[in-house]
């Protein structure tokens, strides 16, 4: 599992960052690393690209895992850097930033926008295969999650959206109950299909989500 | 030709609906024009429900047109922009109001209509949605309310019998039918073999089948529906037929064509009846009923 990130436009970046002068990187070494969003590499560019629009970097980090308490750690290490910038730039998902913004008493700023939790099905190929609806149907479905992998999120079968196996939304697209027939076809479990799904409960579990573990 | 779809559904005359679009802005007066033409030539008039997912003035709106000008409409609703409560407040209003023909859709998508970045809602789904009309008629809502005056409806769904592959689509029409789909119209057919095909199939089911007759305007059109449209299959002999006559000629040849199909459609009682999709032609609806010997 991976949380996707995308770097927003550069212009965007430098609107959050008007009237800081004076700027902290923070990236993160495990998803955004591997998305190549918020790396050594990236954060490094992005050092090269601040001071090309005359920001002073004052300092960066890749915290190991910017989503847990590893964050706390890494700014108290670079403290100084820290209260000598006027804000944290954060290269990595929402999550860490997110985190960040809990131990520092500066403005944090967001590099990337976080797209999707999902799976590297190829190298560099990342794919949304769960949409954390908080009600799993797979089971039913042949493993295939429709609230993620139908562009509508349909529970009940394909729409009239649907042509030779591909999405109307996007002809590269597989249709998600095209997948989910064959594999339950392959199964002979099609009676799932049959099967009526009532409407779902979208407060099954409401926002923010919480969850205590005794 | 004002009395109930229902009852001209169950009269077992061939049913004739067509229908017409809502104006992207207040100006309504080609659709009334369009109303005032179609009325009573069909049986009933769809109202379309921001189709292709393109913002226009509201489906219910031009159904309380027709219903003012004496015809009888057939109110559209789409799953895309409204969630639960807002779809079943819009069939108690309908209900008021007279509109007892409702076709529950599941929408298009968003991005390939005019309003992009906009939140698909999809709450609920076309079968849910065909549902939910059941359960209303019997006094209750979503909520497991009662409701203070029920609603009545004939109630109706959508098919594609040319899509591939073919079963997904068969089992979603059977669940329709099971959630209480009095009619369906379908999506556009073109070859009347494989129709009569699905129609050997479909006849085994308790409900009404209006066969959706999109008219041909060009060759081009045909081929771009042929290569685009979900579910759209126009055989090359009817491009070819298309395309043998002057491009000023070729919507005389649609006309032609669609009143051929219809006609045959009628002659050999393969289905009950023909929903006509002119797709901004409406005007000339009429012709195709006069092609078809209607």
């Amino acid at each position: 599992m991976k949380s996707i990130t995308k770097q927003k436009p550069f212009d965007e970046i430098k609107g959050q960052l008007a009237g800081f002068d004076r700027i902290f990187i923070a990236g993160c070494g495990t998803c955004a690393t591997m998305t190549k969003t918020g790396g050594v590499e990236q954060v490094l560019e992005m050092k090269s690209q601040l001071q090309e629009i005359d920001k002073l970097v004052s300092g960066w980090t890749v915290i190991p895992i910017a989503c847990d308490e590893m964050s706390e750690v890494a700014m108290k290490e670079n403290d100084r850097a820290i209260q000598n910038s006027n804000c944290v730039l954060v290269m990595s998902c929402a999550l860490g930033v997110h985190r960040i913004s809990t131990y520092i008493d500066r403005p944090v700023i967001p590099a990337l926008d976080t797209l999707f939790i999902g799976v590297e099905d190829t190298p560099g190929y990342f794919h949304e295969v769960c949409a954390q609806c908080g009600q799993c149907i797979i089971g039913e479905t042949a493993g295939i999650c429709p609230i993620t992998a139908c562009h509508k999120g349909l529970v009940n079968g394909p729409c009239g959206g649907t042509n030779n196996g591909k999405c109307e939304v996007d002809k590269e697209k597989d249709c998600a109950w095209t997948l989910i027939y064959e594999r339950l076809k392959a199964q002979n479990r099609l009676d799932l299909m049959r099967k009526y799904q009532p409407p779902r409960n979208f407060q099954a579990s409401p926002r923010p989500r919480t969850v205590k573990i005794s | 030709m004002a009395s109930s779809f229902k009852e001209v559904l169950n009269s077992g005359k061939f049913v004739i609906t067509s229908e017409v679009a809502p104006p992207k802005g207040t100006n309504l007066e080609k659709t009334l024009r369009h109303i005032e033409l179609l009325k009573d030539k069909v049986d009933a008039i769809n109202v379309t429900d921001h189709q292709s997912s393109v913002m226009r003035f509201p489906s219910i709106g031009g159904c309380l047109a027709i219903k003012e000008k004496g015809g009888e409409p057939i109110l559209q609703m789409t799953c895309r922009d409204r969630n639960r409560l807002a779809l079943q407040a819009e069939l108690l209003f309908a209900s008021s109001r007279g509109i007892n023909n409702v076709l529950c859709l599941t929408g298009d998508a968003v991005p390939v209509g005019d309003h992009k970045e906009a939140k698909g809602v999809f709450d609920l789904d076309s079968l849910q949605l065909l549902k939910t009309v059941r359960l209303m008629e019997s006094g209750q809502d979503l909520g497991g309310n009662d409701l203070d005056g029920a609603v009545e409806f004939c109630a109706g769904a959508t098919v594609t019998p040319e899509a591939n592959p073919i079963e997904p689509q068969l089992i979603k029409f059977e669940k329709k039918v099971e959630a209480g789909a009095e009619f369906f119209q379908t999506q556009g057919i073109y070859d009347l073999d494989n129709f009569a095909k699905f129609m050997e199939y479909a006849r085994q089911f308790p409900v009404k089948i209006l066969a959706g007759i999109i008219l041909l305007s060009s060759a081009r059109m045909a081929k771009f529906m042929t290569a685009n449209v979900p579910g759209i299959f126009v055989p090359q002999s009817m491009i070819d037929e298309l395309a043998t006559v002057p491009k000023e000629e070729m919507l005389n040849k649609g006309i032609e064509i669609a009143g051929r199909m219809i006609a045959a459609l009628k002659k050999d009682s393969i289905c009950d009846g023909v929903h006509i999709m002119a797709i901004g032609k409406e005007e000339v609806v009429p012709d195709i009923l006069a092609a078809a010997g209607l």
